[in-house]
C-alpha cells in the first residue's frame, strides 16, 4: 500500500528524518510512534505532498506517490482547524470538492455522517457556535468524507474527551474494516496495543523498531512470569528451575515474579510450587509496546 | 486549476456575503447622493442671499454720490439725512445697509458701513470695489488725465489655459486635472491598502485557525495563495464597479431632480469634460490590479510569517513605505510637475507606479512611457508573487516560531 524508501529531510540547522524506510501494507492499523519531535509530523507531510523529501522516494500502491493520489488520501492534522465564520456542512463540503467530490455527492455523504453522529442539525451553524467536541466530529468527517483507501491521523485522541474518543475509535475501526488502511502517529503508546496491527518507533529522526505489534513484543519476551499464591511463605533454596526477580506480600497472600532458567517450562515450575502453596494466577510476563518504547529510547539515549 | 476556482469561489462568496461589504457599497453613493444636496442646498441659499439689497448713501464728501452704479444684488439710494436718523431708520428696515462717507473719506476705517444684519462678504466686498473705482477715476482726472482716456486703460484680463494638440487647441483646466490625478493617486493608494490588508488577514485567520494544513493536504500552497488573491480582487472589483454604476445612478437622478447648480463649481464642471474619463478608469482597474497582485503577495508572505496580526508590524514598514513615499511625494510634487524625471522614474518602478502613474495620467503622460509603466507592473506583480509564493509555502505551516528576517531568507531558499 505505502512503500517509504529510505526519506531523508533536512531543515536549516536539524535534520527531521535520516534514511527512514517502511512498509505499511493494505488493511492494516499501522502505529507511527516516537516522542514529540521525533520526525513524526515531518513524514506525515511527506507522505501527503505537503512538503517534499531532500531524497528518498514514497511509492503508493506500487506508483511513485503524485498528485492523483491526494484524492485517495484524507488526513487529519495535529494541528487542526475549520474556518470559525462558515457553516458548518458548507465548509465540510468545501474540503470534500477540494479532495475530488461533487457538490452533489458531497452533501449526500455528509448527511449520512451526520446522522450516523447524531449531528444532522448543525449543517447552518457556524464553528465558532459549536463545541469544541463537535467540531472535532465535523472535522473527522471531513477527513474521511472522500472515501480514501489511506487515512492519515496525526495525534488523533488528542484533544478529544474521553467520550468522544471512544466514538471516533470505534469509526476507525469500522472504515478498517472496510478496507481502509490507517496510519496514525502518536506519542500516547496506551492507545497502541488495542488499536495496531504493525507499529514503527522513530527517535531523533531514526527509525529503531518496527514491525508486526505481536512480534514484536514477542521478540522482548525474556520467559518472565508472574505467580499469585496464598498460604505461608515460600522457602527458596536457590537450587530451583527459576531465578526470583521480586516478591511481594499482597493483602491476599503473596505475589513473585521469577525468570525460568534456561531449558525448563512453566509446567516444571508449577510441578514444583504446587504442593507447596496455593496458587491463585499465573500470567506471563510480556513487556508492553510503552515499556518496550521507553527501553528503546534510553538504550539510545 | 479547478481546485484554484473552488478557493476563488469561497473567498470571494465569504466576502461579498458579509454585511460590510454590502454597507460600503451603498455608503459610497449615499455620500454622493449627501454632496449633491448639499451642493443644492448652498445654491438654493445663495439665491436667497443675491436678493437685492438696498443700501442707503449719505456721502458728506459728496464724491461719490450718483456715481455709485445699482445691480442685480445693489440698490444705491441717496439719503439726505444725518447719520443719527439713518440709524435709527435700520432698527425698521434691518434688511437695509447704511454707507457713511465722511468728508476725509481716505483716512483708514473711515468710510463705514451699518446694518442690523451683518452684510455678506459679496455685497461689501462690491461696495469696496466701486468705491476705490470710483475714487482712482477722481484721482487720475484730477492729474489730468482724460475720462475718456481712461475707459481705454481700464483692462479686463482673465486667463484661459489651452493645450496646443494636434487636432488644435484644447480648453484645458489644470485644476481639474490636478484634483482628478490626487483623487485616483489616494483611491489607489487606500484600496491597496485596505484589501492587501484583507488578504494578510485571511491567511492569518488559516494559520491561526489551523484549517491551513487540512488545506494544503487538498492543494498546493501556492495555489491556495493564488485562490486567496483572485478572490479579493474579484470583492475590489466588484466593489469599485457597483461604486462607479451607482454613482452615476446617484448623479443622474440628482441632475434631474435638483437643478444643476450654478456655482463656482461650473467650471471645474466645465473643465472636466474635457477628460477622458473611459480611459482613466481603464488605466485606474489595470493598474489597481496589477499594483494589487503585486502587493497582496507581499502582504500574504508576511500573514504567512506571522501568528497574530500584532506581530506583523515589523515586516509591515518595508511594504507600506514605498506606497506612502510615493503617495505624499505624488500629491504635492508630482501633481504640480507631472513630466518632470522624478515623476518618470516613479511611475515605471512597480512598486511606486501605480499611484505616481495615475497622478500623471490626466496630463497625458508619452504613451511610450505608459506601455513601459504597464509592462513594468505585469513583470514587477510575476516576480513579487515568485518570491512571496516561496515564504507562503514555509511560513503557513510554521507554529510559534517568531520570524526574523533572516529566517525569510532561509524560507525562500528551502527546496520544496
Amino acid at each position: 500500500m505505502l512503500s517509504i524508501r529510505n526519506i531523508v529531510k533536512q531543515y536549516a540547522g536539524h535534520t527531521a528524518l535520516s534514511d527512514v524506510s517502511l512498509e505499511v501494507s493494505g488493511g492494516q492499523i499501522f502505529g507511527l510512534l516516537g516522542p514529540n519531535g521525533a520526525g513524526k509530523t515531518s513524514l506525515i507531510r511527506i507522505i501527503n505532498q505537503i512538503t517534499a523529501p531532500d531524497s528518498g522516494e514514497i511509492y503508493f500502491d506500487g506508483q511513485k506517490l503524485n498528485q492523483s493520489h491526494i484524492e485517495r488520501i484524507g488526513y487529519m492534522p495535529e494541528e487542526r482547524g475549520l474556518y470559525k465564520k462558515m457553516a458548518i456542512g458548507e465548509q465540510i463540503v468545501y474540503l470534500a470538492r477540494l479532495k475530488g467530490l461533487s457538490h452533489a455527492e458531497a452533501t449526500k455523504r455528509i448527511k449520512y455522517w451526520f446522522e450516523k453522529l447524531q449531528i444532522q442539525d448543525w449543517w447552518d451553524k457556524k464553528v465558532e457556535e459549536l463545541s469544541k467536541g463537535m467540531q472535532q466530529k465535523a472535522q473527522f468527517v471531513a477527513t474521511v468524507l472522500h472515501e480514501p483507501d489511506l487515512i492519515i491521523l496525526d495525534e488523533p485522541f488528542s484533544g478529544f474527551d474521553p467520550v468522544n474518543a471512544e466514538i471516533i475509535k470505534d469509526e476507525i475501526l469500522e472504515l478498517n474494516r472496510k478496507g481502509a488502511t490507517i496510519l496514525f502517529s502518536t506519542h500516547r503508546m496506551e492507545s497502541v496495543e488495542e488499536l495496531c496491527n504493525s507499529i514503527a518507533l522513530i527517535h531523533k529522526s531514526h527509525k529503531i523498531l518496527d514491525g508486526r505489534v505481536k512480534d514484536i513484543r514477542n521478540s522482548y519476551r525474556s520467559n518472565t512470569f508472574l505467580i499469585e499464591y496464598t498460604g505461608s511463605k515460600l522457602q527458596l533454596n536457590g537450587l530451583e528451575a527459576f531465578t526470583l526477580i521480586n516478591e511481594t506480600v499482597t493483602e491476599e497472600g503473596f505475589s513473585i515474579r521469577l525468570q525460568l532458567k534456561e531449558g525448563t517450562t512453566v509446567n516444571e515450575v508449577l510441578q514444583y510450587l504446587l504442593p507447596q502453596v496455593n496458587i491463585t494466577h499465573l500470567q506471563e510476563v510480556i513487556p508492553s509496546v510503552n515499556e518496550i518504547f521507553i527501553q528503546n529510547v534510553n538504550k539510545i539515549g | 486549476m479547478n481546485k484554484v476556482l473552488l478557493i476563488i469561489q469561497r473567498e470571494y462568496l465569504s466576502r461579498v456575503r458579509k454585511k460590510a461589504f454590502l454597507v460600503t457599497v451603498f455608503l459610497v453613493p449615499v455620500l454622493l447622493l449627501a454632496m449633491y444636496a448639499v451642493m443644492f442646498l448652498i445654491y438654493k441659499n445663495s439665491d436667497e442671499l443675491n436678493t437685492t439689497r438696498t443700501v442707503k448713501v449719505i456721502d458728506e464728501s459728496g464724491v461719490f454720490a450718483g456715481k455709485l452704479k445699482s445691480d442685480k444684488k445693489i440698490k444705491f439710494q441717496n439719503l439726505n439725512q444725518p447719520l443719527t436718523n439713518a440709524k435709527k431708520d435700520l432698527k425698521k428696515h434691518e434688511e437695509d445697509i447704511v454707507l457713511f462717507i465722511p468728508k476725509a473719506y481716505g483716512s483708514p476705517k473711515a468710510v463705514q458701513v451699518l446694518s442690523e444684519k451683518k452684510p455678506n462678504m459679496s455685497v461689501s466686498n462690491a461696495i469696496e470695489r466701486q468705491l476705490n473705482d470710483i475714487a482712482t477715476n477722481n484721482n487720475m482726472v484730477a492729474q489730468g488725465i482724460d475720462a475718456e482716456k481712461l475707459k481705454n486703460i481700464r483692462s479686463d484680463i482673465s486667463i484661459s489655459a489651452k493645450e496646443v494638440t494636434e487636432s488644435g487647441d484644447k480648453e484645458s483646466n489644470t485644476g481639474a486635472l490636478y484634483i482628478i490625478g490626487v483623487a485616483c493617486a489616494i483611491m489607489i493608494y487606500l484600496s491597496l491598502f485596505i484589501y492587501g490588508a484583507q488578504v494578510m488577514r485571511g491567511v492569518i485567520e488559516e494559520k491561526t485557525n489551523r484549517i491551513i494544513e487540512v488545506i494544503v493536504s487538498s492543494v498546493k500552497p501556492f495555489q491556495l495563495m493564488l485562490g486567496k488573491i483572485i478572490g479579493v480582487a474579484l470583492v475590489s472589483l466588484t466593489q469599485f464597479i457597483l461604486w462607479i454604476l451607482l454613482s452615476l445612478a446617484v448623479s443622474f437622478i440628482a441632475n434631474k431632480y435638483f437643478a444643476a447648480p450654478q456655482s463656482p463649481m461650473l467650471g471645474f464642471l466645465e473643465g472636466l469634460k474635457n477628460v477622458p474619463f473611459g480611459f482613466i478608469i481603464t488605466c485606474f482597474l489595470f493598474y489597481f490590479l496589477t499594483g494589487f497582485l503585486l502587493y497582496s503577495a507581499l502582504f500574504a508572505a508576511v500573514g504567512s510569517a506571522v501568528d497574530s496580526e500584532s506581530e506583523t508590524q515589523q515586516f509591515m514598514f518595508p511594504i507600506t513605505m514605498p506606497l506612502l513615499f510615493t503617495y505624499l511625494i505624488s500629491v504635492t510634487f508630482l501633481a504640480q510637475n507631472p513630466d518632470s524625471s522624478l515623476a518618470f522614474w516613479l511611475s515605471v518602478v512597480p512598486f511606486t507606479a501605480p499611484v505616481a502613474m495615475m497622478v500623471r495620467l490626466p496630463f497625458d503622460p508619452p504613451t511610450w512611457q505608459l506601455i513601459l509603466s504597464m509592462c513594468m507592473m505585469v513583470i514587477g506583480f510575476l516576480f513579487t508573487t515568485w518570491v512571496a509564493s516561496r515564504i507562503y509555502r514555509v511560513g503557513i505551516l510554521m507554529y510559534g516560531k517568531k520570524a526574523s528576517y533572516s529566517e525569510l531568507v532561509k524560507w525562500f531558499f528551502y527546496k520544496e
